[in-house]
């Protein structure tokens, strides 16, 4: 080990705003999931059944996303089709 | 007008009893008529903190069911006017608080006391929803400490739209944070999250800072509430934190390393 990496190693390294940083990031993560509305995830298994119907996909190939703008809501759909 | 608060967190272990013995104390030694409840069913312990286990004849769910009278389960304090406890049933039976039986009689306590404080069990389960449906205002115990960050965080939404206020679209719930376990000399070093750290992630309003005290195993160890050892940081901080709950303006203390004397380095006296 070299005198520097020693005196790198004897810096305190300041774990609290890690843990901040961290807690931010999750928490404003969460926040957005406890805003979404229940009948989501219902919903997008609906549409997959629906789309099943006339092609095959995964329930992963469809994505539900609800994007709010101020006085309006954008409910995003995203299916992906299989290759023919 | 009654007020009904809770006392709750989500995690485990960070003080809600110790907060909820602590605050009840406080607000009957100010002359409110104050009942504190614990809700933690199968797990009692704020008659073990309050020191008033042997008198436990009757509990909440006894009164729930109708094998006894509100009056007759309520356990006065020995120590102070105008403070009683109604405890947690030891039963085993996770259901025996149901919904319209808490509603009932907590609405009777309202009746009688100033203050109902309810003792929350952990978790997010019944017993935690329960002990927050019917709450006014909202006591969120904390530890500078992530997961117990996180955990309050979900309390606060779960208190923000499964309380009995926000299923009926009243004004909502209002939410104080209590930080407890507080350590200034590892805040300092960075160790720990800062009580300003705290309420920028949460963005609640701190009502109080309890120091990482001696004090309270001391308190619990006797089953005096902390807040009567009034010597001590932590009975001093609660004892702030309730003034802030009836609304004085009071600053924080025990934020700054506290420098100890020549004579306390010399003999490592710590309180």
């Amino acid at each position: 080990m070299s005198i520097l990496d020693f005196l790198r190693s004897r810096k305190k390294s300041p774990t609290a705003s890690m843990a901040k940083e961290r807690l931010q990031i999750i928490v404003a993560h969460e926040r957005g999931q406890r805003d979404e509305p229940d009948y989501l995830p219902a919903l997008q298994k609906e549409l997959v059944e629906v789309i099943r119907k006339y092609v095959n996909i995964d329930q992963d190939q469809v994505q539900v996303a609800l994007e709010n703008q101020g006085s309006c809501s954008i409910l995003e759909l995203n299916i992906t089709l299989p290759d023919r | 007008m009654s007020k009904i608060i809770v006392v709750t967190s989500g995690k485990g272990g960070v003080g809600k009893t110790t907060t909820s013995a602590a605050v009840g104390t406080g607000l009957a030694l100010r002359g409110h008529k104050t009942v504190i409840v614990d809700f933690d069913v199968g797990l009692r312990n704020l008659d073990l903190i309050m020191g008033c286990e042997r008198r436990v004849v009757y509990d909440f769910v006894n009164v729930i069911n109708g094998e006894a009278t509100l009056n007759q389960a309520l356990i006065k304090d020995k120590r102070i006017e105008n403070l009683y406890i109604l405890a947690a049933s030891q039963t085993r039976d996770k259901d025996a608080l149901t919904l319209e039986g808490v509603e009932k009689i907590i609405t009777e306590l309202a009746e009688q006391f100033e203050y109902v404080i309810c003792d929350s069990p952990a978790g997010i389960e019944k017993g935690a929803h329960l002990a927050m449906y019917l709450a006014d205002e909202a006591i969120v115990v904390t530890n500078p400490e992530v997961s117990s960050v996180r955990d309050s965080d979900r309390m606060l939404g779960l208190l923000s739209s499964k309380s009995k206020r926000a299923v009926e679209g009243r004004e909502p719930v209002s939410e104080h944070l209590l930080l407890t376990r507080y350590s200034p000399e590892r805040v300092a070093r960075g160790e720990m999250l800062s009580v300003e750290d705290v309420e920028e992630i949460l963005s609640i309003q701190m009502i109080g800072v309890i120091p990482e005290s001696q004090a309270v195993l001391k308190a619990s160890n006797q089953g005096v509430p902390v807040i009567l050892d009034e010597e001590s940081d932590a009975g001093q901080a609660y004892s702030d934190a309730v003034d802030r709950l009836l609304g004085k303006e009071v600053p924080h203390r025990f934020l700054e390393i506290q420098k100890k004397g020549f004579l306390q380095r010399m003999f490592g006296g710590k309180e």
